[in-house]
């Protein structure tokens, strides 16, 4: 509304300050200095994190798991599936006899690290495979259960009231539900509708990674979100309050939007710390199934099947379950260090 | 109070309920029944033993019955073992995994609470790492492998104790130490960083200023405060001691419950699978409502709502 303005009103006069305000020159602006770069905030977790020497240890053997896990199989002369006949049972570094005479005339022979199976399959590969299984279960499987429990926590978070208060007794419910039962009788269950599914075109990719590991991804996503979708719905519940949130509402941002772009983005400290830790956890529960033959089916190992075999065998070749005994433990052992490094880089005041 | 003990009950039974429920209707997606699997038997045979239990009948028919039955305590009969009901095996195998649990959790506490505020009190000092490395490593060792190894090192080269069963004392030792292991690690570093969380307020330095002695100052103070998050550990730790166990019965042949639920699975006993996840998870949503009106006793700032 155009008009003369109140000659009583105190509110300044723009017109006539307008002339006030002038850019800096270039001379003004260099004097302007910069004492040290603005820090933000992975910068600054990152700079913490480096500082931990355990933290970084632990990565260093993340990665190296990584590698031999993922990539060395690929170079490895023998197949995790490739069964040799004459060298069932080798010790560690034991040769058969088909392999002595190769050796004989000359030729070279990869040794056996750590001896072969009952089936004459490399034991090397095997325990790197079942790695490779423990692991990407334990990633998948995080995956998931940070995109269910994020989503779920931040929808719950944000709404409050009774959408809250509903959501909040499912996970309740689920809570309590005793998850080790239900996940047994799961993994039981869905094996054969999905050897079925597996047949129906467009399914095929079950069988690629085994029915066995997609029922354990589905019991994964079924029950163990409800810890982050509670750790996620505290954080939104803070973070909502804060100004920005009302400013991004004033302007008109849809609900979806201030959950993406501002409060999601604000909790990514605890997600990233959260599914770090989940990792190992989910790797102990796979780990758990697959000693109790309820996971991964062969003829794909994993490293809590190959414990189980060795039980048989324990007296003449102990070493059989101590080599998947030592990478679990390794395993699960540098993905906890390397979760309470992270936490403790980028979301100190969860330290404890 | 008495509202939230109120409320608290309700949701544990709408729990038991949800769980029994999904239990019934899990078990009934699988193909195949329980009396497949056994040889020799005509059409005949197996309609007259489906209709027998009530196999026949629709599904949702079988899951009112079931449900009925359960509101009077009745658990069915086992298809499998023959003149035993449900009730009667988990009233002979329960006793067994309760007192190796129960063992179990007191072992955890009365080795991880010490531990703990000890190496709280010796911060950075050589017990204090020592501590922190063996609890870091304790919770990076599944339980299976604990019992494995121990049962190579003690049993198998060193014939230290019996491998199997639960026939005497001894035999308690490997079990225990196995399901422990894990609980008492954590319950250490709980402990340890609720301690030293404690030790740093200044009802600690008020109190030994005004010449409380050091004892004195840290069973009363500051042991009592430090101990409540170990209290509200103690819900889920028998949760986990009651999945431990089936790791635990299976590997040193423990008749408790665990070993008979994980090998009623693949036979397909349905009352059993039921009667058995049901008591189970009955128990575990008991001691969690128990655990948390406690915790509410201990500390009384807990205003429960």
């Amino acid at each position: 509304m155009e008009g003369k303005k109140n000659p009583l009103s105190l509110q300044l006069n723009v017109d006539e300050i307008q002339d006030a305000f002038e850019p800096a020159t270039a001379e003004e602006k260099e004097s302007l200095v910069v004492m040290r770069e603005s820090v933000g905030f992975f910068k600054d977790g990152l700079r913490r994190f480096r500082k931990n020497k355990i933290a970084m240890a632990s990565l260093t053997v993340v990665v190296i798991i990584i590698i031999l896990a993922f990539i060395v199989p690929a170079f490895y002369p023998y197949d995790y599936e490739e069964q040799m006949k004459g060298s069932e049972r080798l010790g560690v570094m034991e040769y058969s006899k088909s392999e002595l005479e190769r050796m004989e005339a000359g030729e070279k022979v990869f040794p056996h690290f750590l001896g072969t199976d009952q089936n004459g399959r490399d034991y090397t590969i095997r325990v790197l495979m079942g790695a490779r299984v423990s692991m990407t279960v334990g990633i998948i499987a995080s995956a998931l259960i940070l995109l269910i429990g994020s989503v779920y926590g931040a929808v719950a978070g944000y709404f409050g009231g009774r959408t809250d208060m509903v959501m909040m007794r499912i996970v309740d419910i689920l809570y309590t539900i005793p998850d080790v039962l239900i996940i047994i009788l799961l993994a039981q269950v869905l094996k054969f509708p999905l050897q079925n599914l597996a047949q129906v075109p467009g399914f095929s990719w079950i069988t690629a990674l085994g029915p066995n590991m997609v029922s354990m991804f589905l019991v994964f996503a079924l029950l163990y979100w409800v810890g982050m979708a509670r750790i996620v719905r505290g954080q939104i519940m803070v973070l909502k309050q804060n100004e920005y949130v009302t400013a991004a509402k004033a302007l008109g941002a849809t609900n979806g939007r201030i959950i993406r772009k501002h409060l999601i983005t604000n909790c990514i400290g605890t997600l990233i710390v959260t599914t770090t830790l989940q990792i190992p956890s989910s790797i102990f529960t796979e780990s758990f199934l697959s000693f109790l033959g309820l996971g991964v089916q062969a003829p794909m190992p994993s490293l809590g099947s190959l414990a189980s075999n060795a039980l048989n065998g324990l007296q003449t070749f102990p070493e059989k379950l101590f080599a998947p005994a030592f990478m679990i433990f390794v395993i699960i052992l540098s993905f906890n260090l390397l979760g309470d490094g992270l936490r403790d880089a980028f979301d100190p005041k969860m330290k404890r | 109070m008495a509202k939230y003990i109120v409320k608290r009950i309700l949701m544990g039974i709408l729990t038991a309920f949800v769980v029994a429920t999904l239990t019934f209707f899990i078990m009934n997606l699988v193909p195949g029944g329980p009396f497949l699997a056994e040889k020799a038997v005509t059409p005949q045979a197996q309609a007259a033993m489906e209709a027998k239990y009530g196999l026949d009948k629709p599904l949702f028919q079988q899951y009112l019955t079931y449900m009925g039955g359960l509101l009077h305590g009745d658990l069915g009969v086992s298809l499998k073992k023959r003149g035993f009901t449900v009730a009667d095996i988990i009233g002979n195998r329960f006793p067994v995994s309760a007192r190796l649990g129960g063992i179990a959790v007191l072992v955890a506490v009365l080795i991880g609470v010490p531990l703990g505020s000890l190496s709280a009190f010796n911060r950075g000092k050589a017990a204090d790492n020592i501590i922190i490395v063996f609890s870091t490593a304790g919770i990076a060792i599944p339980s299976f492998l604990t019992c494995t190894l121990l049962m190579y090192f003690l049993s198998v080269k060193m014939k230290l104790l019996p491998s199997l069963g639960l026939d005497t004392p001894a035999s308690y030792i490997m079990p225990v130490i196995a399901l422990s292991l894990y609980p008492a690690s954590y319950i250490t570093r709980l402990m340890r960083s609720s301690m030293l969380d404690v030790i740093g307020q200044d009802y600690m330095r008020t109190a030994r200023a005004k010449g409380v002695p050091a004892y004195k100052a840290v069973f009363k103070h500051a042991l009592r405060n430090a101990i409540l998050p170990v209290v509200t550990y103690l819900g889920p730790l028998l949760a986990y001691l009651m999945t431990g166990s089936f790791i635990v019965e299976k590997i040193f042949t423990i008749p408790g419950l665990g070993q008979e639920f994980v090998s009623a699975i693949p036979s397909r006993d349905y009352p059993l699978i039921m009667g058995t996840t049901i008591f189970l998870a009955c128990f575990i949503i008991l001691m969690n409502v128990i655990v948390d009106i406690a915790y509410a006793f201990i500390d009384p700032r807990i205003k429960l709502k």
